[in-house]
Protein backbone atom coordinates (compact mmCIF):
# COMPACT_ATOMS: atom_id res chain seq x y z
CA UNK A 1 0.00 0.00 0.00
CA UNK A 2 1.47 3.21 -0.48
CA UNK A 3 -0.08 4.98 2.25
CA UNK A 4 0.82 4.37 5.65
CA UNK A 5 -1.93 5.72 7.75
CA UNK A 6 -5.76 6.15 7.53
CA UNK A 7 -5.64 9.82 8.19
CA UNK A 8 -3.19 10.13 5.02
CA UNK A 9 -5.52 8.13 2.73
CA UNK A 10 -8.36 10.41 3.54
CA UNK A 11 -6.19 13.81 3.42
CA UNK A 12 -4.21 12.13 0.21
CA UNK A 13 -1.55 14.99 0.76
CA UNK A 14 -4.60 18.14 0.23
CA UNK A 15 -6.04 16.59 -2.55
CA UNK A 16 -8.11 14.01 -0.41
CA UNK A 17 -11.32 16.42 -1.00
CA UNK A 18 -11.19 16.12 -4.83
CA UNK A 19 -10.15 12.86 -4.96
CA UNK A 20 -12.71 11.34 -2.52
CA UNK A 21 -15.79 13.60 -3.58
CA UNK A 22 -15.42 12.50 -7.44
CA UNK A 23 -15.86 8.67 -6.05
CA UNK A 24 -18.47 9.08 -3.53
CA UNK A 25 -20.35 10.91 -6.69
CA UNK A 26 -19.47 8.12 -8.85
CA UNK A 27 -20.70 5.69 -6.47
CA UNK A 28 -23.97 7.63 -6.36
CA UNK A 29 -24.63 7.79 -10.00
CA UNK A 30 -23.69 3.73 -10.40
CA UNK A 31 -25.86 2.38 -7.47
CA UNK A 32 -28.78 4.69 -8.94
CA UNK A 33 -28.25 2.81 -12.40
CA UNK A 34 -28.08 -0.62 -11.50
CA UNK A 35 -31.09 0.15 -8.81
CA UNK A 36 -33.50 1.78 -10.93
CA UNK A 37 -34.16 -0.58 -13.84
CA UNK A 38 -34.89 -2.70 -11.00
CA UNK A 39 -36.94 -1.08 -8.83
CA UNK A 40 -39.22 -0.41 -12.18
CA UNK A 41 -39.40 -3.58 -12.99
CA UNK A 42 -40.05 -5.49 -9.71
CA UNK A 43 -42.95 -2.43 -9.52
CA UNK A 44 -44.18 -3.00 -12.85
CA UNK A 45 -44.55 -6.93 -11.96
CA UNK A 46 -46.31 -6.14 -8.76
CA UNK A 47 -48.91 -3.72 -10.43
CA UNK A 48 -49.84 -6.57 -12.87
CA UNK A 49 -50.20 -9.22 -10.18
CA UNK A 50 -52.34 -6.96 -8.43
CA UNK A 51 -54.28 -6.56 -11.83
CA UNK A 52 -54.21 -10.11 -12.28
CA UNK A 53 -55.57 -11.07 -8.96
CA UNK A 54 -58.40 -8.32 -9.62
CA UNK A 55 -59.62 -9.94 -12.80
CA UNK A 56 -59.84 -13.65 -11.56
CA UNK A 57 -60.51 -13.05 -8.24
CA UNK A 58 -64.09 -10.98 -9.28
CA UNK A 59 -63.81 -7.07 -9.58
CA UNK A 60 -65.08 -5.68 -5.93
CA UNK A 61 -67.74 -3.34 -6.25
CA UNK A 62 -66.08 0.22 -6.41
CA UNK A 63 -62.75 -1.19 -8.04
CA UNK A 64 -64.16 -1.08 -11.24
CA UNK A 65 -63.56 3.05 -11.19
CA UNK A 66 -59.83 2.50 -10.76
CA UNK A 67 -58.99 0.70 -14.00
CA UNK B 1 -27.17 -17.21 -38.52
CA UNK B 2 -30.87 -16.31 -39.13
CA UNK B 3 -32.04 -18.68 -36.34
CA UNK B 4 -30.06 -16.54 -33.58
CA UNK B 5 -31.01 -13.42 -35.29
CA UNK B 6 -34.79 -14.57 -34.37
CA UNK B 7 -34.31 -15.88 -30.65
CA UNK B 8 -32.50 -12.46 -29.83
CA UNK B 9 -36.05 -10.99 -31.15
CA UNK B 10 -37.47 -12.92 -28.94
CA UNK B 11 -38.49 -11.26 -25.87
CA UNK B 12 -38.86 -14.44 -23.25
CA UNK B 13 -36.08 -16.01 -24.52
CA UNK B 14 -34.00 -12.59 -23.91
CA UNK B 15 -35.43 -12.09 -20.56
CA UNK B 16 -34.45 -15.72 -18.86
CA UNK B 17 -31.10 -15.33 -21.06
CA UNK B 18 -30.18 -12.14 -19.23
CA UNK B 19 -31.69 -13.25 -16.05
CA UNK B 20 -29.17 -15.97 -16.06
CA UNK B 21 -26.32 -13.60 -17.22
CA UNK B 22 -26.95 -11.03 -14.87
CA UNK B 23 -26.97 -13.70 -11.74
CA UNK B 24 -23.57 -13.95 -12.21
CA UNK B 25 -22.22 -11.03 -14.04
CA UNK B 26 -23.65 -8.16 -11.60
CA UNK B 27 -21.70 -9.51 -9.06
CA UNK B 28 -18.23 -9.93 -10.81
CA UNK B 29 -18.85 -6.12 -11.71
CA UNK B 30 -19.13 -5.08 -8.68
CA UNK B 31 -16.23 -6.93 -7.32
CA UNK B 32 -14.25 -5.33 -10.31
CA UNK B 33 -15.30 -1.86 -9.35
CA UNK B 34 -14.52 -2.36 -5.79
CA UNK B 35 -10.92 -4.14 -6.60
CA UNK B 36 -10.18 -1.83 -9.26
CA UNK B 37 -10.72 1.38 -7.20
CA UNK B 38 -8.87 0.42 -3.97
CA UNK B 39 -5.81 -0.74 -6.59
CA UNK B 40 -5.93 2.79 -8.07
CA UNK B 41 -6.46 4.66 -4.71
CA UNK B 42 -4.57 2.89 -2.75
CA UNK B 43 -1.82 0.97 -4.42
CA UNK B 44 -0.33 3.10 -7.10
CA UNK B 45 2.50 5.93 -6.52
CA UNK B 46 1.29 9.18 -7.11
CA UNK B 47 2.19 11.02 -10.57
CA UNK B 48 4.92 12.92 -10.46
CA UNK B 49 3.52 16.49 -11.03
CA UNK B 50 -0.05 16.21 -10.06
CA UNK B 51 0.07 14.19 -6.79
CA UNK B 52 -2.63 12.03 -6.05
CA UNK B 53 -5.05 13.97 -7.55
CA UNK B 54 -4.24 11.82 -10.41
CA UNK B 55 -5.86 9.24 -9.10
CA UNK B 56 -9.48 10.51 -10.23
CA UNK B 57 -8.44 8.68 -13.64
CA UNK B 58 -9.75 5.75 -12.93
CA UNK B 59 -12.82 6.65 -13.07
CA UNK B 60 -12.70 9.34 -15.82
CA UNK B 61 -11.54 7.57 -18.09
CA UNK B 62 -13.57 4.43 -18.31
CA UNK B 63 -16.69 6.14 -17.78
CA UNK B 64 -15.81 8.83 -21.06
CA UNK B 65 -14.66 5.50 -22.71
CA UNK B 66 -17.16 3.68 -21.78
CA UNK B 67 -19.98 6.26 -22.51
CA UNK B 68 -18.36 7.11 -26.05
CA UNK B 69 -18.65 2.89 -26.71
CA UNK B 70 -22.18 2.99 -25.56
CA UNK B 71 -23.23 5.67 -28.54
CA UNK B 72 -22.51 3.14 -30.44
CA UNK B 73 -24.04 0.50 -29.04
CA UNK B 74 -27.32 2.59 -29.07
CA UNK B 75 -26.49 4.12 -32.56
CA UNK B 76 -26.14 0.79 -34.66
CA UNK B 77 -29.24 -0.49 -32.53
CA UNK B 78 -30.93 2.64 -33.53
CA UNK B 79 -29.78 1.62 -37.87
CA UNK B 80 -31.46 -1.69 -37.04
CA UNK B 81 -33.99 -0.85 -35.62
CA UNK B 82 -35.17 1.63 -38.72
CA UNK B 83 -33.74 -0.93 -41.44
CA UNK B 84 -35.16 -4.24 -39.57
CA UNK B 85 -38.05 -2.93 -37.30
CA UNK B 86 -36.61 -5.11 -34.87
CA UNK B 87 -38.37 -4.77 -31.51
CA UNK B 88 -35.07 -6.24 -29.36
CA UNK B 89 -32.99 -3.11 -31.34
CA UNK B 90 -35.53 -0.89 -30.69
CA UNK B 91 -35.63 -1.83 -26.57
CA UNK B 92 -31.69 -1.92 -26.61
CA UNK B 93 -31.55 1.61 -28.21
CA UNK B 94 -33.74 2.97 -25.64
CA UNK B 95 -31.99 1.01 -22.65
CA UNK B 96 -28.63 2.62 -23.72
CA UNK B 97 -29.69 6.20 -23.07
CA UNK B 98 -29.97 6.58 -19.38
CA UNK B 99 -27.43 4.45 -19.07
CA UNK B 100 -24.91 6.45 -21.26
CA UNK B 101 -25.94 10.00 -19.87
CA UNK B 102 -24.99 8.69 -16.82
CA UNK B 103 -21.55 7.56 -17.45
CA UNK B 104 -21.27 10.59 -19.68
CA UNK B 105 -22.26 12.59 -16.57
CA UNK B 106 -19.99 10.81 -14.12
CA UNK B 107 -17.02 11.89 -16.32
CA UNK B 108 -18.17 15.55 -16.93
CA UNK B 109 -18.18 15.46 -12.97
CA UNK B 110 -15.05 14.08 -12.34
CA UNK B 111 -13.04 15.49 -15.02
CA UNK B 112 -14.70 18.85 -13.54
CA UNK B 113 -13.39 18.00 -10.07
CA UNK B 114 -10.24 16.66 -11.07
CA UNK B 115 -9.82 20.40 -13.32
CA UNK B 116 -9.69 22.83 -10.46
CA UNK B 117 -6.61 21.13 -8.50
CA UNK B 118 -4.72 20.68 -11.48
CA UNK B 119 -5.36 23.41 -14.20
CA UNK B 120 -6.82 25.74 -11.78
CA UNK B 121 -10.65 26.15 -12.89
CA UNK B 122 -14.09 23.52 -12.59
CA UNK B 123 -14.99 24.62 -16.48
CA UNK B 124 -13.64 25.66 -19.10
CA UNK B 125 -15.13 25.85 -23.00
CA UNK B 126 -12.83 23.64 -24.62
CA UNK B 127 -13.58 21.32 -27.68
CA UNK B 128 -13.18 18.17 -25.69
CA UNK B 129 -15.01 19.00 -22.62
CA UNK B 130 -17.43 20.73 -24.99
CA UNK B 131 -17.92 17.89 -26.91
CA UNK B 132 -18.61 15.96 -24.34
CA UNK B 133 -21.45 17.94 -23.00
CA UNK B 134 -23.05 17.88 -26.23
CA UNK B 135 -23.09 13.92 -25.75
CA UNK B 136 -24.90 14.30 -22.81
CA UNK B 137 -27.42 16.25 -24.31
CA UNK B 138 -27.92 13.44 -27.49
CA UNK B 139 -28.25 10.71 -24.48
CA UNK B 140 -30.64 12.92 -22.45
CA UNK B 141 -32.20 14.24 -26.04
CA UNK B 142 -32.92 10.04 -27.24
CA UNK B 143 -34.66 9.75 -23.61
CA UNK B 144 -36.65 12.83 -23.69
CA UNK B 145 -37.33 12.26 -27.39
CA UNK B 146 -38.71 8.60 -26.72
CA UNK B 147 -40.85 9.50 -23.96
CA UNK B 148 -42.37 12.75 -25.72
CA UNK B 149 -44.11 9.98 -28.15
CA UNK B 150 -46.98 7.50 -26.99
CA UNK B 151 -46.71 6.04 -30.27
CA UNK B 152 -43.80 3.46 -29.66
CA UNK B 153 -43.06 2.70 -33.59
CA UNK B 154 -42.75 6.13 -34.16
CA UNK B 155 -40.85 7.08 -31.15
CA UNK B 156 -38.42 4.83 -31.80
CA UNK B 157 -38.24 5.57 -35.84
CA UNK B 158 -37.75 9.44 -34.17
CA UNK B 159 -35.23 7.85 -31.74
CA UNK B 160 -33.04 6.39 -34.04
CA UNK B 161 -32.88 8.92 -36.73
CA UNK B 162 -31.31 11.36 -33.40
CA UNK B 163 -28.97 9.09 -32.40
CA UNK B 164 -27.43 8.12 -35.86
CA UNK B 165 -27.13 12.00 -36.71
CA UNK B 166 -25.43 12.56 -33.03
CA UNK B 167 -22.68 9.36 -34.27
CA UNK B 168 -20.97 12.49 -35.81
CA UNK B 169 -20.09 13.99 -32.37
CA UNK B 170 -18.30 10.86 -31.52
CA UNK B 171 -15.06 11.44 -33.49
CA UNK B 172 -15.09 14.74 -32.77
CA UNK B 173 -14.70 14.21 -29.40
CA UNK B 174 -11.72 11.74 -29.74
CA UNK B 175 -9.72 13.89 -31.94
CA UNK B 176 -10.90 17.29 -30.54
CA UNK B 177 -7.23 17.48 -28.66
CA UNK B 178 -5.70 16.94 -31.52
CA UNK B 179 -7.30 18.95 -33.94
CA UNK B 180 -7.80 22.23 -31.73
CA UNK B 181 -5.95 24.28 -29.12
CA UNK B 182 -7.14 22.77 -26.12
CA UNK B 183 -6.38 22.46 -22.24
CA UNK B 184 -7.72 18.90 -22.53
CA UNK B 185 -4.42 16.51 -22.41
CA UNK B 186 -4.06 14.13 -25.46
CA UNK B 187 -5.16 10.91 -24.69
CA UNK B 188 -1.90 8.60 -22.57
CA UNK B 189 -3.67 5.04 -23.71
CA UNK B 190 -2.16 4.08 -27.06
CA UNK B 191 -2.92 1.65 -29.29
CA UNK B 192 -0.28 1.94 -31.81
CA UNK B 193 2.67 2.71 -30.36
CA UNK B 194 3.68 3.18 -26.39
CA UNK B 195 1.21 4.64 -24.02
CA UNK B 196 2.73 7.63 -22.10
CA UNK B 197 1.51 6.29 -18.32
CA UNK B 198 3.57 4.38 -16.76
CA UNK B 199 2.60 0.74 -16.82
CA UNK B 200 2.33 0.60 -13.00
CA UNK B 201 -0.94 2.93 -13.81
CA UNK B 202 -1.19 1.79 -16.77
CA UNK B 203 -2.77 -1.81 -15.69
CA UNK B 204 -4.95 -0.54 -12.71
CA UNK B 205 -6.81 1.88 -15.83
CA UNK B 206 -7.46 -1.11 -18.06
CA UNK B 207 -8.84 -3.30 -15.14
CA UNK B 208 -11.66 -0.37 -14.66
CA UNK B 209 -11.81 0.51 -18.54
CA UNK B 210 -12.65 -3.80 -18.42
CA UNK B 211 -15.09 -3.64 -15.02
CA UNK B 212 -17.07 -0.29 -16.41
CA UNK B 213 -17.81 -2.47 -19.81
CA UNK B 214 -19.34 -4.82 -17.25
CA UNK B 215 -20.99 -2.09 -15.61
CA UNK B 216 -22.48 -1.53 -18.59
CA UNK B 217 -23.55 -4.64 -20.21
CA UNK B 218 -25.42 -5.12 -16.59
CA UNK B 219 -27.07 -1.90 -16.32
CA UNK B 220 -28.44 -2.61 -20.42
CA UNK B 221 -29.25 -5.93 -19.67
CA UNK B 222 -31.38 -4.82 -16.37
CA UNK B 223 -32.91 -1.79 -18.80
CA UNK B 224 -33.99 -3.88 -21.30
CA UNK B 225 -35.41 -6.39 -18.89
CA UNK B 226 -37.75 -3.86 -17.37
CA UNK B 227 -38.56 -2.49 -20.79
CA UNK B 228 -39.59 -5.79 -22.06
CA UNK B 229 -41.64 -6.65 -19.30
CA UNK B 230 -43.53 -3.16 -19.75
CA UNK B 231 -44.10 -3.81 -23.67
CA UNK B 232 -45.04 -7.61 -23.34
CA UNK B 233 -47.54 -7.00 -20.82
CA UNK B 234 -50.65 -8.06 -22.43
CA UNK B 235 -48.84 -11.65 -23.21
CA UNK B 236 -49.18 -14.81 -21.61
CA UNK B 237 -45.22 -15.41 -20.25
CA UNK B 238 -45.76 -12.18 -18.33
CA UNK B 239 -48.87 -12.85 -17.65
CA UNK B 240 -47.48 -16.08 -15.84
CA UNK B 241 -44.23 -14.48 -14.40
CA UNK B 242 -46.46 -11.86 -12.55
CA UNK B 243 -48.45 -14.53 -11.27
CA UNK B 244 -45.58 -17.09 -9.96
CA UNK B 245 -44.69 -13.92 -8.06
CA UNK B 246 -47.94 -13.72 -6.55
CA UNK B 247 -47.80 -16.93 -5.37
CA UNK B 248 -44.64 -17.00 -3.73
CA UNK C 1 -32.15 -8.06 -48.91
CA UNK C 2 -35.78 -7.19 -48.91
CA UNK C 3 -36.65 -3.76 -51.45
CA UNK C 4 -37.85 -1.94 -48.71
CA UNK C 5 -34.70 -2.67 -45.96
CA UNK C 6 -32.45 -1.86 -49.01
CA UNK C 7 -34.29 1.39 -48.90
CA UNK C 8 -34.25 2.32 -45.19
CA UNK C 9 -30.51 0.87 -45.22
CA UNK C 10 -29.51 3.67 -48.30
CA UNK C 11 -31.57 6.27 -45.95
CA UNK C 12 -29.35 5.26 -42.71
CA UNK C 13 -26.14 5.69 -44.49
CA UNK C 14 -27.77 8.82 -46.34
CA UNK C 15 -28.66 10.35 -42.79
CA UNK C 16 -24.93 9.61 -41.47
CA UNK C 17 -23.19 11.14 -44.26
CA UNK C 18 -25.08 13.78 -44.90
CA UNK C 19 -24.86 14.71 -40.80
CA UNK C 20 -21.27 14.29 -40.67
CA UNK C 21 -20.76 16.49 -43.67
CA UNK C 22 -22.77 19.58 -42.37
CA UNK C 23 -20.84 19.24 -39.10
CA UNK C 24 -17.85 18.80 -40.76
CA UNK C 25 -18.27 22.02 -43.11
CA UNK C 26 -19.45 23.63 -39.75
CA UNK C 27 -16.25 22.74 -37.63
CA UNK C 28 -14.02 24.00 -41.09
CA UNK C 29 -15.81 27.35 -40.72
CA UNK C 30 -15.95 27.71 -37.18
CA UNK C 31 -12.13 26.61 -36.90
CA UNK C 32 -10.62 29.21 -35.21
CA UNK C 33 -13.67 29.63 -32.80
CA UNK C 34 -13.34 26.26 -31.62
CA UNK C 35 -9.33 26.56 -30.68
CA UNK C 36 -9.53 27.70 -26.91
CA UNK C 37 -5.95 29.46 -26.96
CA UNK C 38 -3.86 31.23 -29.59
CA UNK C 39 -0.55 29.91 -30.05
CA UNK C 40 1.79 33.04 -29.49
CA UNK C 41 3.27 32.92 -32.80
CA UNK C 42 -0.26 33.95 -34.27
CA UNK C 43 -0.39 36.91 -31.70
CA UNK C 44 3.50 37.64 -33.22
CA UNK C 45 1.73 37.67 -36.57
CA UNK C 46 -0.57 39.95 -35.32
CA UNK C 47 -3.90 37.30 -35.88
CA UNK C 48 -5.16 38.02 -31.95
CA UNK C 49 -7.09 40.81 -31.47
CA UNK C 50 -5.59 43.81 -29.25
CA UNK C 51 -8.42 45.24 -26.46
CA UNK C 52 -10.25 41.92 -26.14
CA UNK C 53 -10.43 38.64 -24.38
CA UNK C 54 -8.75 35.94 -25.92
CA UNK C 55 -6.41 33.38 -24.48
CA UNK C 56 -2.82 32.56 -25.38
CA UNK C 57 -1.27 29.17 -24.38
CA UNK C 58 2.15 27.26 -24.76
CA UNK C 59 4.85 26.79 -22.72
CA UNK C 60 6.28 28.88 -19.67
CA UNK C 61 9.99 29.42 -20.93
CA UNK C 62 12.86 28.74 -18.55
CA UNK C 63 13.91 31.28 -16.37
CA UNK C 64 11.19 34.16 -17.48
CA UNK C 65 9.24 34.11 -14.08
CA UNK C 66 9.24 37.00 -11.88
CA UNK C 67 7.42 37.60 -8.79
CA UNK C 68 6.63 41.09 -7.33
CA UNK C 69 8.10 41.57 -4.15
CA UNK C 70 5.44 43.25 -2.85
CA UNK C 71 2.15 42.46 -4.19
CA UNK C 72 0.48 38.96 -6.11
CA UNK C 73 2.01 40.13 -9.44
CA UNK C 74 3.67 37.45 -11.34
CA UNK C 75 5.30 38.20 -14.89
CA UNK C 76 6.39 35.44 -17.60
CA UNK C 77 6.41 34.67 -20.94
CA UNK C 78 5.05 32.03 -23.04
CA UNK C 79 6.33 30.09 -26.03
CA UNK C 80 5.67 28.04 -28.86
CA UNK C 81 9.06 27.74 -29.64
CA UNK C 82 8.62 30.05 -32.77
CA UNK C 83 7.34 33.82 -30.96
CA UNK C 84 7.17 34.46 -27.17
CA UNK C 85 4.41 36.59 -25.71
CA UNK C 86 5.00 38.12 -22.09
CA UNK C 87 2.29 37.62 -19.31
CA UNK C 88 1.43 40.17 -16.88
CA UNK C 89 -1.02 38.31 -14.07
CA UNK C 90 -2.47 39.49 -10.76
CA UNK C 91 -3.15 36.62 -8.19
CA UNK C 92 -3.05 33.07 -7.49
CA UNK C 93 -1.29 30.93 -9.96
CA UNK C 94 -2.33 26.80 -9.97
CA UNK C 95 -0.30 24.72 -8.19
CA UNK C 96 1.35 22.63 -11.38
CA UNK C 97 2.12 26.43 -12.87
CA UNK C 98 5.90 25.95 -13.59
CA UNK C 99 8.58 27.08 -15.89
CA UNK C 100 8.80 24.78 -18.45
CA UNK C 101 5.24 23.60 -18.48
CA UNK C 102 2.29 24.15 -20.59
CA UNK C 103 0.21 27.45 -19.49
CA UNK C 104 -3.47 29.60 -20.83
CA UNK C 105 -3.28 32.73 -19.90
CA UNK C 106 -6.74 34.67 -20.48
CA UNK C 107 -6.67 38.54 -20.75
CA UNK C 108 -6.37 41.35 -22.98
CA UNK C 109 -3.22 42.56 -25.01
CA UNK C 110 -2.34 45.96 -24.94
CA UNK C 111 -0.57 48.12 -27.94
CA UNK C 112 3.23 46.73 -26.54
CA UNK C 113 2.04 43.07 -27.43
CA UNK C 114 1.86 42.32 -23.42
CA UNK C 115 -1.35 40.48 -22.11
CA UNK C 116 -2.48 41.90 -19.53
CA UNK C 117 -4.13 37.98 -18.16
CA UNK C 118 -7.03 37.91 -15.22
CA UNK C 119 -6.92 34.11 -15.47
CA UNK C 120 -4.39 31.73 -15.80
CA UNK C 121 -4.79 27.84 -16.11
CA UNK C 122 -1.90 25.11 -16.07
CA UNK C 123 -2.16 23.02 -19.19
CA UNK C 124 -0.55 19.57 -18.11
CA UNK C 125 0.86 16.79 -20.34
CA UNK C 126 -0.52 13.02 -21.15
CA UNK C 127 2.68 11.70 -18.93
CA UNK C 128 1.62 10.15 -15.98
CA UNK C 129 4.29 8.31 -13.91
CA UNK C 130 5.29 7.71 -10.32
CA UNK C 131 8.13 10.34 -9.11
CA UNK C 132 10.96 7.99 -8.60
CA UNK C 133 10.15 6.43 -12.16
CA UNK C 134 10.63 10.46 -13.42
CA UNK C 135 13.56 10.88 -11.19
CA UNK C 136 15.35 7.81 -12.82
CA UNK C 137 14.20 9.46 -15.97
CA UNK C 138 15.56 12.69 -15.70
CA UNK C 139 19.06 11.01 -13.70
CA UNK C 140 19.54 8.94 -17.04
CA UNK C 141 18.36 11.45 -19.61
CA UNK C 142 21.25 13.99 -17.37
CA UNK C 143 23.99 10.84 -17.83
CA UNK C 144 23.09 10.24 -21.59
CA UNK C 145 23.98 13.79 -22.02
CA UNK C 146 27.29 13.79 -20.43
CA UNK C 147 27.94 10.67 -22.51
CA UNK C 148 27.13 12.43 -25.55
CA UNK C 149 29.06 15.38 -24.19
CA UNK C 150 32.23 13.39 -22.99
CA UNK C 151 32.55 11.85 -26.40
CA UNK C 152 31.97 15.44 -28.52
CA UNK C 153 35.54 16.42 -26.32
CA UNK C 154 36.98 12.62 -27.19
CA UNK C 155 36.97 13.53 -30.92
Amino acid sequence: MYFESLAAVVQMEGHGAFVWSAYFITIGVIVFMVYAPRRREKRFLRQLEGQIRRSEGGSPPGASKEV
Amino acid sequence: MWTLFHKFGSPPWLYRLSGSILRWLLPITVVALVAGSVWGLLFTAPDFRQGNSYRIIYIHVPAAVVALAGYYVMAIAGAVSLIWRMKMADIAMRACAPIGAALTFIALVTGSIWGKPTWGTWWVWDARITSMLILLFLYLGVVALYEAYENKALAAKACAVLSLVGTVNIPIIYKSVDWWYSLHQPASIKFTGGSTIDPSMLYPLLFMILAFYALFTCALLLNMRAEILQREQRTAWVRALAGERGGN
Amino acid sequence: MHPVRKQRLWLVLFLVVFSSSAIGLMAYALRGNINLFYPPVDVAAGLAPVGQNIRVGGMVVDGSVQRSDNSLEVRFAVTDYEAVVPVVYTGILPDLFDEGQGAVAAGKLDENGVLQASEVLAKHDENYMPPEVAEALEASKSRMAEQAAGQGYGQ
